[in-house]
């Protein structure tokens, strides 16, 4: 579903990727691992266009991304998990659901939006009351729960989780590990998420890419991921200090 | 060499932010006619810019209005000409000081808040939450923002100029003994419309001003709270010195007329 060609993208002399190459499958939970700062979160903003790539082409459902006339539409089709929630300060919960339900080509009623977004809310196990409190009023972990509701309020075909579990402790970690599962499998979205959690990658991962360097060292079914015999895989896995990821970035 | 070099790029770099900030207008200029419209959003910023303002513009106006009748008075009792208090109050508040010190106080209150707004939105991803959820940036931020601000400034001039008026009128008929009838009489009169037209016109374009180098530089941060603070900054001088060179700009035009 998901096709990214050699991918390369630099920030001045700093090559984030250098010839980037994944595959994601229809309907299947790709989880991307590596180090901070070797380029997952980069990797996904050019395939949403947030970034555009220096080079190399993306395809979804075999369409260049570039060459996407309705933007709009190609959108609609995506929902994001950021890692910092991303909410809007100014809007209350239920609003920031139901976003892109209250414009746009996928405009509801606005009644009829706020019973979705409270729906939603329910889904990541947050009660009505969140739905007219306002961000900051929140914890970080109900936040993120209100990010995952936006991020499937409109029933994307492709969904994209930034450091889901990034700042959490690990009883909500595996709150929303097992939220993201269920609702990927609920939906039959395609889903790729970036972590370097390794308790997150088993619990929500159908395939790994392992990212480093700026391309992918190891990619494979999340059951061979302990046999891999790959060093960069087995270094990150096992959270060694020696091997050919250098400790010192 | 050094010294020159580090001019050039000195020089380089303020045409290019210059040339930056005129495309960012032009296209903001060019989707306020293209929809999507967020009535919403636009209401929210006539709201900040304009009613929330009215306090901070009244203050400033009728402070300044007082002290220009004295400062008019002393001077003019030097060669006898006390009398012309109303006159150069009016003509003063309404031609010059009204339309600079609203344009000053929104560049504070407006530019920076819009600023820190729009930055710390793109450095907790806001910006880009706003992009995957098939909004436009430009549309939704900026383009309320700026049109609100063309639009009420004006306003907020035309009431700074009143207030500046009356606060001539209560220092003058209030301490220095001027007929309040008189006073009123005086001013009316030497008014003219193009006195008013120029401050309305003043009052749009540092509106437009203020709120464009708000949503520019704060769309522009950099990263973390130095980034948010820096591009505050940058938004809230870039403003003032726009102001500034509009006002001796239009001031100019409307002299020539």
């Amino acid at each position: 579903m998901i096709k990214m060609e050699n991918i390369h993208k630099s920030f001045g002399s700093n090559h984030v990727l250098r010839g980037l190459n994944l595959d994601v499958p229809k309907g299947t939970s790709m989880v991307i691992i590596g180090g901070s700062g070797t380029g997952k979160s980069i990797a996904i903003k050019c395939v949403l266009g947030l970034v555009t790539q220096d080079e190399g082409t993306i395809y979804v459902d075999g369409k260049d991304a570039a060459d996407t006339t309705d933007r709009d539409a190609f959108l609609a089709r995506f929902g994001m998990l950021f890692q910092g929630a991303a909410l809007f300060d100014s809007l209350p919960v239920w609003q920031n659901v139901a976003f892109r339900l209250l414009r746009g080509s996928l405009k509801r009623p606005k009644e009829e939006a706020r019973d979705i977004a409270i729906e939603k809310l329910r889904r990541v196990g947050l009660k009505p009351d969140v739905a007219d409190r306002l961000p900051a009023e929140l914890s970080g972990g109900m936040q993120k729960r209100v990010g995952l509701a936006r991020a499937i309020a409109a029933e994307p075909e492709i969904i994209f989780f930034d450091e889901p579990t990034t700042g959490l402790d690990p009883i909500m970690s595996g709150v929303i590990n097992d939220l993201i599962r269920e609702i990927v499998v609920e939906m039959g979205a395609t889903a790729m998420t970036i972590t370097h959690d390794m308790t997150s990658v088993r619990a929500i991962a159908d395939n790994i890419a392992m990212l480093h360097d700026g391309v992918i060292q190891w990619t494979g079914p999340v059951a061979d991921m302990d046999s891999s015999g790959n060093p960069y895989l087995e270094q990150f896995v096992h959270g060694r200090a020696e091997g050919p990821i250098e400790s010192v970035r | 060499m050094k010294p020159i070099a580090l001019l050039g790029r000195t020089v380089l770099g303020l045409l290019a932010a210059i040339g930056r900030i005129a495309l960012y207008g032009i296209d903001a200029i060019s989707h306020v006619v293209r929809p999507p419209f967020y009535g919403r959003e636009f209401a929210s910023a006539l709201l900040n810019i304009g009613w929330l303002s009215l306090p901070v513009v009244g203050l400033t106006a009728v402070f300044t209005g007082g002290a220009l009748a004295l400062q008019i008075y002393a001077g003019g009792s030097r060669f006898n000409a006390e009398a012309v208090v109303p006159q150069i109050v009016a003509v003063g508040m309404v031609r010059e000081l009204g339309p600079v010190l609203v344009g000053l106080m929104i560049a504070a209150r407006v530019t920076s808040s819009i600023a820190a707004e729009i930055a710390t939105m793109k450095v907790t991803e806001q910006i880009d939450a706003l992009v995957t959820l098939s909004t436009h940036p430009m549309k939704y931020l900026t383009v309320p923002r700026v049109l609100a601000a063309t639009l009420v400034v004006p306003l907020l001039v035309g009431v700074g100029d009143i207030i500046g008026i009356f606060g001539g009128y209560a220092v003058a008929t209030g301490t220095l003994g001027f007929n309040p009838a008189a006073y009123i009489r005086n001013t009316v009169n030497f008014l003219e419309p193009l006195d008013v037209i120029s401050s309305l016109t003043k009052g749009a374009v540092f509106g437009f001003a203020a709120a464009l180098m708000g949503c520019f530089h704060g769309m522009n941060s950099g990263r973390g709270a130095m980034g948010v603070g820096r591009a505050t900054k940058t938004a809230v001088e870039g403003a003032a010195i726009l102001i500034l060179a509009a006002n001796f700009v239009l001031t100019g035009v409307f002299f020539s007329l």
